[in-house]
């Protein structure tokens, strides 16, 4: 408490906390005051690291750098929607099943924009706003009516909402060529070159997410340390006691989802141009669930937790498994003691499924939960425990 | 602080609250005078917190209305089923003009667009009428359309308030609790927070003086960055008030702020009443079933039971009004 | 007009409409009683056909049953089997999933409940592949009454009938169904447990006081509402002959779109509403938007949810001061 007072408020960074714990240092202080910028360090010095930490071992054995890099990419495109779906789910406390549809809005968007089948051809970094855009005005026209519905109704809603989207698409040949999908859009240009992205290196895909992922947590540090922010944690405590205090809870609610869908656009429109194609089917349930169980594993709330849980999740997802296979096959050639020959991958969803379940009973904070979250929900359990010996025989 | 001396800052008139049946408050006139601390006491029962809710924006009522400031805000709506009208009119005459400008043999992109647009101004109409923002309300009435004003519509008229069972928001610190109070009368939007203009950070930096300030006013110093669950009880009460005033009212509703309070607590809240009525001219209507706060620092007191106003008066004449004891004690103890 | 499609699309909408009614009763009970959605209900409805697809499979069942007393015997243990397991699975669920997060956030429940149904989805997946697998249909599905309607004409509107086949299982299914909604109606009204599960539904700290136990009422809940789920899957092998591990969600969520329309909480709703939806689905398919019927369906949902979230029943769940 020697410190001068910070003009900014304590919030849930874990980056805040880290640094804060430093000996009052004064790089502790200035990167406590200036989140913004220590987000852009730390996004800049792990991108600058991940592609050579895979030249290492036991990273070296797995696979080569390029596809490496490539995955990084993939995983971009989680980190951008899990980041995203916090906005709605874990600063703002709405239930969000059907997140994959401003996924998809997005990604239409883009091949409506820059595909030979629609005849368009709008540049990439421009189509990034426009998607982002029209993925926001599809989240304030399915939110002005369903936000004020009780938290599983909301949940519903969306879910059917996430379920309309991709059949539409599916149906509506003259527009979307239907179920066959678009193919061939065109490639980002690296700027003031006219060289395309292309499809053999996956480095410049890599640093457009990194950049993409940076400037978006950053510019949602800000909101959360701010009138808006402070808005979102009322609403979520207590909505009565929110609207009591002055907040239009229409418009905070409206923006938050908003702000998660544009989110998602921008994710949509990343990764059509990476792919190369868009199709209905990349875009059902377990999308939206996969991005939910990110958010809660990775740490609800916490922007960094929650990148880091999606990044954690999408590589065990992608690599873990097939090298936990390989693992398992060294040790017991013969197959496990009591299941036999377990091909992990098959599993993948079982995992999620119990990951998930054994997460809500023992550490429903997450893996990297802010302060304040572990507080709520571990006071909660105390709590409770003390009623149930209260009431019980 | 009163506008215009004399007229009161709040008025029911004939206000009625019915749940079903069940009819909390029946008819009630009453006033809040500028500058003045009026008691709502009564029975357990009697309709006051409901009162309170009414007045605060939470329910629409039955019947009767409520001025705060000379401006009626709260009433049972009227002509609502006119409301659509509104959200289907801009589209309409765009769709309209989109008609013409077909007949007239306009190229079809532009119909094309101008459908579009229509569509779009549709969607804004009818987002703008989820969201309410004030002028939309104004529009309304001047079309004869009137609907009761939603809780955050009251706060920023001007209406503070607590509540009987302390709604702080738990998780949130001391400080947050009083900034969230600040929230309708700051002025930085949230892209103005995204671009860290000068204008907010320094809106930030004053608020969170004056946040400062407000907890030190009531008495919370030096407990600003703990969570409001851990806070002990008492400072809990004092937090929802200092909450309560970065709303900037010109009305303070508290309900029932020193339940559960020894006297020396008591009488602490009673000095800080005190001082909010003299230093910072604000009226204080207040719920309260301690009879020596209300004795103590009420200039009014209005009496309710069953949900109907049964006295009024100054404290010493409300006490021996025998209706009053009536209701308290029952028949019989006159 | 043709009267004969119409009156054949009925009696499929009926028979569909009794399935999704039987699932949409464990819905709407688990939520009237504990406020949680089961997402993983519409999978207990899948996990009950393949419930059935091994019992025939275990004892030879190999197809069509002709004998009326061997077919009465083998319809019996399915039904058993099936409305038993899937009742102890729900109660499992509950018991190790559920009943730890009562108290906890709404979010954590409803994120459980999703991991439930991926796990019952990749437990069959796993032990018995992606694949479609026929089930013996032991009622033959071709059997049943033949008949046309009337034909008519009158001053240009023209009524023809092409033929209509109500077939046995379709019957079967129909009767079948609501006679045990009749029962679970009966049940719920007039028994001391039915009595309990409502007086817990309404309040349950009140009811816990008047000495409720309401960790065993939660738990017969459940079990009645999978053992519904598991009786349509039952249902459903007889009635398509074939079961994917998938059938659970889009069923599920059509029998909980049904659950809302009918009215939240309220079990005559549920069954409405089962009807209703299948109605509207086979109805539109048969207008020839079937590739649309999914998102009309859920386009019911969102527009119930946001004009009229009490549903058709209209019963307003108690809400927390």
């Amino acid at each position: 408490m020697n410190a001068p007072r910070l003009p900014v408020l304590r919030s849930d960074s874990a980056a805040r906390q880290w640094f804060a714990g430093l000996p009052s240092s004064r790089t502790g202080q200035f990167f406590g005051n200036h989140q913004s910028l220590s987000v852009i360090v730390g996004m800049s010095i792990a991108t600058a690291i991940l592609p050579f930490i895979v030249l290492l071992p036991p990273f070296s054995g797995f696979g080569n750098q390029t596809d490496f890099v490539d995955g990084f990419a993939q995983a971009g495109v989680w980190v951008l929607l899990a980041i995203g779906l916090n906005v709605v789910v874990g600063l703002a406390g709405l239930l969000d099943l059907g997140y994959a549809a401003f996924f998809a809005i997005g990604a239409y968007t883009y091949a409506y924009g820059a595909s030979p089948f629609s005849g368009n051809h709008i540049p990439f970094w421009p189509m990034l706003l426009v998607g982002a855009a029209v993925a926001a005005m599809f989240g304030l026209l399915l939110g002005a009516p369903t936000l004020r519905l009780r938290g599983d109704y909301l949940a519903i809603v969306t879910l059917g909402f996430g379920e309309i989207v991709p059949v539409v698409f599916n149906n509506s040949d003259q527009y979307t060529n239907g179920t066959n999908g678009i193919t061939a859009l065109y490639q980002p240009i690296i700027p003031f070159t006219s060289t395309s992205f292309g499809f053999g290196n996956p480095v410049p895909y890599y640093l457009t997410v990194a950049a993409i992922i940076a400037i978006a947590m950053a510019l949602l540090y800000r909101l959360q340390d701010s009138r808006l922010g402070r808005a979102w944690m009322a609403v979520r405590e207590d909505e009565l006691a929110a609207a009591s205090m002055g907040i239009n809870t229409v418009t905070t609610k409206l923006l938050a989802f908003a702000i998660g869908a544009s989110t998602s656009g921008l994710a949509g429109v990343y990764l059509s141009s990476k792919l190369a194609i868009v199709s209905p089917t990349q875009f059902g349930f377990t999308v939206s669930f996969t991005v939910l169980a990110m958010v809660v594993l990775g740490g609800m709330g916490n922007i960094w937790g929650v990148a880091a849980g999606a990044f954690v999740i999408y590589e065990i997802q992608s690599q873990g498994l097939k090298q936990l296979d390989g693992f398992v096959g060294s040790w017991f050639p013969n197959g496990l003691p009591v299941v036999g020959h377990v091909e992990f991958l098959n599993y993948q969803y079982l995992l999620y499924g119990l990951a998930l379940v054994g997460m809500m009973l023992l550490r429903p904070e997450g893996l990297f939960p802010s302060r304040r979250r572990r507080a709520e929900l571990h006071d909660v359990d105390d709590s409770a425990a003390a009623n149930e010996e209260l009431v019980e025989p | 602080m009163s506008d215009q001396t004399g007229q009161p800052v709040l008025r029911t008139v004939g206000l009625t609250k019915a749940f079903g049946g069940l009819v909390a408050v029946k008819s009630v006139d009453f006033d809040v005078a500028p500058g003045s601390i009026t008691s709502l006491i009564g029975p357990n029962g009697a309709g006051k917190t409901t009162l309170f809710n009414v007045v605060a924006g939470l329910y629409e009522p039955t019947s009767g209305h409520v001025e705060f400031l000379g401006r009626r805000m709260i009433a049972a709506n009227e002509r609502s089923w006119l409301e659509p009208v509104f959200w289907i009119l801009p589209a309409a005459l765009m769709w309209a003009l989109t008609y013409l400008a077909a007949g007239a043999g306009a190229p079809t992109n532009l119909v094309q667009v101008m459908v579009l647009v229509g569509l779009g101004i549709l969607i804004a109409s009818l987002i703008t009428a989820v969201i309410r923002p004030a002028w939309y309300d104004r529009m309304l009435v001047r079309v004869g359309i009137f609907k009761s004003a939603r809780p955050n519509d009251m706060v920023t008229a001007g209406i503070g308030r607590t509540f009987q069972n302390i709604r702080l928001f738990a998780n949130m610190t001391a400080i947050e609790n009083v900034l969230v109070g600040m929230h309708g009368k700051l002025k930085a939007s949230p892209l103005d927070a995204i671009l860290r203009t000068p204008s907010q950070v320094k809106e930030e930096r004053h608020s969170t003086d004056e946040a400062r300030r407000l907890l030190n006013y009531v008495g919370l110093v030096g407990r600003e960055d703990e969570l409001a669950r851990n806070l002990p009880y008492g400072d809990q009460r004092r937090l929802e008030i200092a909450r309560a005033l970065a709303t900037k009212p010109k009305l303070l509703l508290l309900d029932e702020p020193t339940a559960g309070m020894n006297p020396s607590e008591t009488a602490a809240m009673m000095t800080l009443f005190g001082r909010i009525k003299t230093e910072l001219s604000l009226p204080i209507l207040l719920i309260e079933h301690d009879m020596r706060v209300v004795m103590g620092i009420s200039d009014r007191v209005t009496v309710l039971d069953h949900g109907e106003k049964i006295s009024e008066g100054t404290p010493a004449q409300v006490r021996a009004d025998s209706r009053v004891i009536e209701a308290y004690l029952g028949k019989g103890a006159a | 007009m043709d009267a004969g499609i119409l009156t054949q699309q009925t009696i499929n909408a009926l028979t569909i409409g009794a399935m999704y009614a039987l699932i949409a009763l464990g819905y709407t009970m688990v939520y009237g009683i504990i406020e949680l959605i089961n997402f993983a209900h519409g999978d207990v409805f899948m996990v009950g056909s393949f419930a059935t697809l091994w019992l025939l499979a275990t004892f030879g069942v190999e197809g069509t049953i002709n004998d009326p007393a061997r077919l009465v015997i083998v319809l019996i243990a399915m039904f058993a089997f099936a409305m038993v397991t899937m009742g102890l699975v729900g109660v499992v669920i509950e018991r190790f999933a559920y009943r730890p997060l009562r108290r906890a956030p709404r979010l954590a429940p409803l994120i459980t409940a999703i991991g439930v149904s991926f796990i019952l989805q990749n437990l069959i997946q796993a032990t018995y592949s992606t694949a479609d697998f026929n089930i013996p249909q032991v009622i033959d599905p071709q059997a049943g009454v033949s008949f046309t309607m009337p034909t008519f004409n009158v001053g240009g509107f023209a009524v023809t009938s092409s033929a209509v086949t109500a077939s046995w299982v379709h019957l079967f299914i129909v009767v079948l169904a609501v006679a045990m909604m009749v029962a679970l109606q009966l049940f719920v009204r007039r028994t001391r447990l039915g009595r309990a599960m409502r007086s817990t539904a309404i309040d349950r700290e009140a009811a816990q006081l008047m000495g409720v136990d309401i960790n065993t009422t939660i738990a017969l809940t459940f079990f009645i509402g999978s053992a519904l789920a598991g009786a349509a899957g039952v249902a459903w092998a007889l009635n398509y002959g074939h079961t994917k591990f998938d059938i659970g969600f889009q069923a599920g969520l059509k029998s909980f779109t049904a659950a809302v329309l009918g009215g939240i909480g309220n079990t005559t709703g549920a069954a409405i509403g089962g009807f209703l939806i299948a109605f509207v689905e086979v109805f539109s398919s048969q207008l020839g938007y079937a590739r649309w019927s999914e998102a009309i369906v859920f386009s019911i949902l969102i527009l119930v949810l946001v004009f009229k979230p009490t549903g058709i029943m209209g019963q307003q769940l108690a809400e927390r001061a």
